[in-house]
């Protein structure tokens, strides 16, 4: 099979490493090649987080070239549109509408664009925004927003819904399970 | 046969437990930290935290010594600080093999400098693996240390931030077994390196390289992948990974050792292109040996000296003419800078030093991030330890009025990992800065792990945390005082008393680091902001906490306080001069 390419943003905090991990995780035990990538250390302060996930059935690079992205998955729109440049024309972007205030924006320092969303819907005609936290939130937990996401893209992706709800069940515990397949149903439904 | 998704990191520490080690040993530092936190899961491994890189490589030597496998582990500026040991362990050798694990920065995503560490391979003759995924770095890990052993040599293995921190498919092996037990062996001809005996071992040492270089050139770690067409590539780690996928003709000469080279493989591969590429991240560190053997190459006239060689860029460098610009964020969105926490125990303390005029002599941590405005408070940092000796430099040339103004600052892990040699130079020569130790107890910017201030080791058990005030006074600092960051009042009272004194004098701010569940505070009741009394003054801002938000959406423009972050650490209500923050004790 061709690479498909996954770009997964947001803000420190967030859990995008935890979505990187079951989209990985699932690659894994769908029998295909998988590379995923992040740069962490000062990234995990609040600030701005960027992923890659990478399957096919051999992968060399494990990281996306701009441009290439055949999914861009950002839990926070103004995340969005800073990497809407990893799309490739066609691309899909699912994004979570909440915004979260830079320190920049919070300190009075810069503005939070109004219109990101039309902006974002500029820069690209395939993409679905969805209230992820009140999902979380219904699902029992806020801090569910990654797991919403992941259910949201389950579709497009090349691996199927049953594994990667078998592995997060897998990789999550106690009383958090319930709540992130909960989250996850509710993401596939948005 | 097990698969399974690891990190780099985590398959250099599957790869030492496979090899037998049996210590392991590091200081923090991104992107090499969690080697050891890996390492530790494995009950055969005792792994611990050194207080700085030259200590963790000294303990691996004498576990070498003893006769057992060791590894140790550190960011690449964490070689230079093990440097000193690590050229002399190339003459000693070893005797339990030991491989030294380098992780550098290309990018500088979380460091202050990006140099190439396979310098560090040809500089102390010793050999250098460069793994370019997790499978080979789990493999290289296991047979570094039987070449460790074979050729009587230390073993560097260097990775990146994309191979350390980049997840993909391992391979899983069972351990080795029948290693000899560790036993006191005398060998001071080896072992004791005075000028007669180093005299001796440096001809070995040219002669390992030389049959190191033979051996390289037949190892299935040095591979030729066949093209279709005339353009050759010669790479190395991440880069194979990039040229792989952007010059799928190309044949490729895949080197998982980077030092020696092999001359001969080299030669041979060289005769069969028309068209040879280098193509490496950072130096020019294999065109440079290549063109010297008199080979003509591509490299560095079109690839990137600085920074990532991402693929984006190293496609730009093999399709134009022009050197492959750096991405660059689209400007007109507002950045998202990281930030110290809600809550942080160092942001009182920044604040404070800004209001004096502090000029501060700072180093590398978390506190780093009082250089970001609106706090911008840090005026030098270069490395772990030179907050204080810095400022013992300055208080010797400047005038009387200015010499006041200056305050060494550095987190209680780095005063521990050099800074006390500093302390102890500013104490011997009478130097007269003011110095700040902010104490929260852990090695908090890369993922809170243990120091000697914790109480407690990297496995878990419980060490006598060690005594700063006491330490301190023991060098010979009259004046040591302790505060707490969280007061304001306090803090910059002993700032103003302290840095007005003309005499050497250090402040302990003592705060355990908000975000350790072990030892962090008790959770109190966030703040809230009263409308009505809010005069719009912005006073709160200048804290710089994220918890903190400017709403100009409303009749006027108003600070509001996000309760879902927010750590109720008070230092806006003490900030408010109209009673307009306070307590929610609703909850």
């Amino acid at each position: 099979m061709q690479i498909f390419n996954i770009v997964i943003a947001g803000v420190g905090g967030q859990g995008v490493l935890m979505a990187s991990k079951v989209l990985s995780e699932s690659a894994l035990a769908s029998g295909m090649d998988v590379k995923q990538n992040e740069v962490h250390g000062m990234a995990q302060r609040g600030g701005s987080v960027i992923s890659f996930v990478r399957i096919g059935d051999q992968v060399s690079s494990p990281v996306v070239m701009p441009g290439t992205a055949d999914l861009l998955i950002s839990f926070e729109p103004l995340e969005a549109l800073r990497y809407s440049h990893y799309l490739k024309p066609g691309g899909r972007l699912v994004y979570n509408k909440v915004t979260i205030n830079p320190s920049t924006v919070a300190a009075g320092l810069a503005i939070y664009p109004a219109d990101v969303e039309q902006q974002i819907d500029a820069v690209c005609t395939e993409a679905l925004g969805i209230d992820a936290l009140s999902i979380a939130r219904e699902a029992g937990n806020g801090k569910a927003v990654n797991m919403v996401m992941v259910g949201t893209v389950m579709k497009q992706l090349p691996i199927t819904e049953e594994v990667i709800t078998a592995v997060v069940k897998q990789l999550s515990q106690g009383k958090g399970r319930e709540v992130n397949l909960k989250a996850l149903a509710g993401g596939a439904a948005a | 046969m097990q698969r399974s998704l690891m990190s780099g990191n985590e398959a250099i520490a599957r790869g030492a437990f496979e090899a037998g080690v049996r210590v392991a040993s590091a200081y923090p530092g991104t992107p090499s930290t969690e080697i050891l936190e890996n390492a530790v899961n494995y009950p055969s491994i005792d792994a611990s935290w050194s207080p700085n890189e030259k200590v963790a490589l000294e303990v691996g030597i004498g576990a070498s010594f003893g006769g057992a496998r060791a590894l140790v582990a550190m960011k690449h500026v964490g070689v230079n600080v093990a440097a000193d040991p690590l050229f002399t362990l190339s003459y000693i050798g070893v005797r339990g093999g030991l491989v030294l694990v380098c992780a550098d920065d290309p990018e500088m995503h979380s460091s202050q400098n990006e140099q190439d560490s396979r310098n560090y391979a040809k500089f102390a003759k010793v050999p250098m693996f460069e793994p370019s995924d997790s499978e080979e770095a789990r493999a290289f890990t296991r047979l570094a240390f039987e070449l460790s052993e074979e050729f009587d040599t230390p073993v560097m293995l260097r990775t990146n931030t994309r191979i350390s921190h980049g997840k993909s498919i391992v391979n899983l092996q069972e351990p080795v077994s029948g290693l000899p037990e560790p036993s006191l062996v005398r060998d001071p001809a080896k072992m004791v390196m005075l000028p007669a005996n180093a005299r001796r071992r440096h001809p070995l040492v040219e002669e390992r390289i030389r049959r190191l270089e033979e051996w390289a050139g037949e190892q299935p770690f040095n591979r030729v992948e066949e093209g279709t067409g005339e353009v050759g590539v010669i790479c190395s780690g991440i880069a194979y990974q990039y040229a792989r996928q952007l010059l799928p003709e190309a044949h490729i000469l895949k080197l998982g050792m980077v030092y020696p080279l092999p001359k001969q493989l080299i030669r041979d591969f060289a005769g069969r292109c028309k068209t040879l590429y280098v193509i490496e991240e950072l130096d020019p560190f294999i065109e440079e040996q290549i063109r010297a053997m008199g080979i003509e190459v591509k490299g560095k006239e079109i690839i990137p000296l600085c920074g990532e060689l991402t693929p984006g860029r190293l496609e730009t460098a093999l399709k134009g003419d022009e050197q492959a610009a750096p991405f660059i964020h689209p400007e007109e969105l507002p950045g998202r800078p990281p930030n110290m926490c809600a809550g942080c125990s160092h942001r009182g303390v920044f604040y404070t030093l800004k209001k004096l005029g502090a000029f501060v002599t700072g180093d590398i941590g978390c506190y780093t991030l009082g250089f970001l405005p609106p706090l911008s408070a840090m005026d030098t940092c270069v490395c772990m330890g030179a907050g204080i000796s810095n400022a013992t430099g300055l208080t010797k040339v400047l005038p009387p009025e200015e010499k006041q103004k200056v305050v060494g600052v550095m987190g209680d892990s780095t005063f521990l990992h050099t800074g006390i040699n500093s302390l102890i130079d500013m104490v011997y020569n009478g130097g007269c800065g003011t110095v700040m130790i902010l104490d929260n107890r852990i090695t908090a910017m890369t993922g809170r792990q243990e120091n000697p201030t914790s109480g407690q080791t990297l496995s878990g058990i419980e060490s006598p945390p060690i005594d700063l005030q006491a330490l301190c006074r023991v060098i010979g600092v009259e004046h040591v005082q302790i505060i707490d960051p969280y007061d304001l009042g306090q803090t910059t009272a002993v700032l103003k008393q302290e840095m007005a004194r003309p005499e050497l004098s250090v402040i302990i701010a003592r705060r355990p680091c908000m975000l350790d569940r072990r030892k962090g505070p008790e959770p109190t009741p966030p703040l809230r902001v009263v409308e009505e009394n809010c005069s719009s003054c912005k006073a709160c801002l200048k804290l710089g906490c994220p918890a903190i938000e400017w709403q100009q959406d409303g009749a006027k423009p108003l600070a509001r306080i996000n309760s879902s972050q927010c750590s109720g650490c008070q230092l806006c209500l003490q900030l408010c001069k109209f009673e307009a923050i306070e307590v929610c004790d609703d909850e």
